[in-house]
């Protein structure tokens, strides 16, 4: 019997329908929901979700909250993790990949554990169901460091030492090596954990759910509850196209088109 | 000697926040008490036993690791092949296929998790078995990708041509010569595919069915009806998976970098 004859390059074929099947079409399915609105069970193509998300003042300040939510733990994110990043990267120490592993161990570890962890913690501290935006900052904070701290430390542990040694034989006190040399060098691993970081702070809504008991609503939560709550698909599906025209944006922004989430993801620590 | 102090002063400082909840919860979990009070504690397995005894969360925890497992196997399948495929073809149908494989990786979860809903609410699947072990593969089969696409770069080309000139057949070839060469990328791929799957919460929501939970939509569900202090099983719970998790963890990178120093010629 004859073997059926094969090349390599079929093996793609399973996965481009899969591709096609549950990431395009659904894609494409989202954009028309967000152009319709149903009226007496027909389907019409309308402007009515753009507009009425542009004249609400409710959603207008649910977005300017989340970005702000999202631009101060994002903020916060990498002023904790540089020093982090960069005192692995400088020490000396022969083991300092261990030492990077117990800072972003608990990424592996569930996030809805993790966070209701940190949730009995703020209610002992007395700040859970006062301190909402603090304690779901807190959250983003705690649940995003790592992906901010990898990419930084990858970045800072291959800078080339010579530039450093350079700039301080030709004068450069450590500030100014720091401001003019280092930190410029750095700037790849500030901007992928920012794109990192800054995305999912403004729609995790488990955090602020959890943290806040369900006080604040975050851009992803809107989402959820156009799909769960109000059982409007059509202003959720134009929710999350403005989430998307966000995410272009800032991905435009700061030249993030890269495989930097595999990198923040852990793929090389597996 | 200040530098070093204010160093070694930051990283305490930022471990203690990364690991206080952990810990407050590990220690916590052997406490008689239902509710955490810092000023008492009484040692006991109290907790332990109720979470043993309860058969509703031992299930979820079954249903978890089982999803993860599932989700995590067809995915490193569709995804190896999808990449060794994305590998050999022109570059006028490989960058397309990459460019559509990255869009979960860039999306909001929460979009992913609502166009999900939208089509298999469409075709009377929404919120089945199926629609969650798609939505899972959709999470975690382009990372896989990304872990496999390297190790293929990094291949000598070579070992494929001369398995054929020396009469294998291409699927012999691939199996015999290719997937042996890939193969730390193929099960980084799973690896990872099983924590992201693990790690899930919003695309799970949307897409399983009624009755079905995961740790992650119990937990949510637990905390949203306030029944957060009335299920303290759930601490010892958490106490058992994070200390079970992070001896995996620290085994399994402390193993890889064994290896890797063996073999320092591979990175």
């Amino acid at each position: 019997m004859e073997k059926i004859r094969f090349s390599r390059r079929q093996l793609c074929i399973p996965y481009a329908l899969f591709l096609f099947l549950f990431v395009v079409i659904p894609m494409l399915l989202i954009l028309f929901y967000a152009f319709t609105e149903e009226i007496d069970g027909a389907i019409t193509f309308s402007f009515a979700n753009f507009a009425g998300f542009f004249t609400s003042r409710a959603k207008l300040s649910t977005l300017l909250m989340s970005f702000t939510v999202a631009i101060i733990s994002t903020a916060i994110c990498l002023l904790v993790a540089y020093p982090v990043a960069y005192v692995l990267a400088r020490s000396s120490l022969r083991k300092k990949n261990v030492l990077l592993m117990i800072f972003i161990l608990p990424m592996w570890i569930n996030f809805v554990l993790r966070i209701t962890a940190l949730r009995e913690l703020l209610d002992l501290l007395g700040l859970l169901e006062s301190q909402n935006y603090l304690n779901t900052i807190i959250g983003m904070v705690y649940d995003f460091l790592p992906f901010m701290i990898l990419p930084l430390y990858t970045t800072l542990e291959k800078l080339d030492k010579n530039y450093l040694e350079a700039a301080a034989d030709l004068g450069g006190n450590k500030f100014t090596v720091f401001t003019k040399v280092t930190f410029p060098l750095s700037m790849p691993g500030v901007i992928s954990g920012i794109t990192m970081v800054f995305m999912p702070s403004m729609t995790n809504y488990v955090v602020s759910d959890t943290l806040s008991n369900f006080n604040i609503t975050i851009l992803g939560k809107l989402i959820d509850e156009y799909f769960t709550t109000y059982d409007n698909w059509h202003m959720g599906s134009m929710i999350s196209i403005i989430l998307l025209v966000i995410i272009f944006l800032t991905m435009l922004a700061t030249g993030g088109f890269k495989d930097s989430e595999k990198e923040a993801r852990g793929a090389n620590l597996w | 000697m200040v530098k070093k102090i204010i160093s070694v002063a930051i990283c305490a400082i930022v471990l203690l926040f990364v690991y206080a909840p952990i810990l407050l919860l590990v220690v916590y979990s052997f406490d008689k008490s239902n509710v955490i009070n810092i000023h008492e504690f009484s040692f006991s397995f109290d907790l332990y036993k109720q979470l043993f005894r309860d058969s509703k969360i031992m299930n979820i925890l079954l249903n978890t690791i089982w999803l993860a497992l599932a989700a995590a196997g067809l995915s490193t399948i569709l995804g190896t092949a999808g990449a060794i495929g994305i590998f050999y073809s022109r570059r006028r149908f490989a960058k397309p296929i990459y460019g559509v494989s990255q869009i979960p990786v860039i999306n909001a979860e929460i979009v992913t998790a609502i166009s999900l809903a939208l089509l298999f609410s469409m075709i009377a699947l929404y919120r089945t078995y199926f629609s969650l072990i798609v939505g899972h593969m959709v999470l975690c089969t382009p990372f896989v990708v990304l872990s496999v696409l390297p190790k293929l770069k990094q291949m000598d080309s070579n070992t494929y041509e001369a398995a054929l000139d020396l009469g294998a057949s291409p699927a012999q070839a691939l199996f015999k010569i290719v997937i042996p060469q890939i193969f730390s990328g193929i099960l980084s791929g799973f690896m990872l595919s099983v924590t992201l799957s693990l790690d899930d919460y919003i695309i799970t929501a949307f897409t399983k069915p009624k009755t079905f939970d995961t740790i992650s939509t119990y937990v949510y569900n637990a905390v949203k009806n306030g029944a957060n202090s009335s299920t303290p099983a759930l601490r010892a719970l958490s106490a058992l998976i994070f200390v079970v998790m992070i001896a995996v963890v620290l085994l399994a990178n402390l193993r890889a970098r064994k290896s890797a120093s063996k073999e320092p010629s591979k990175g």
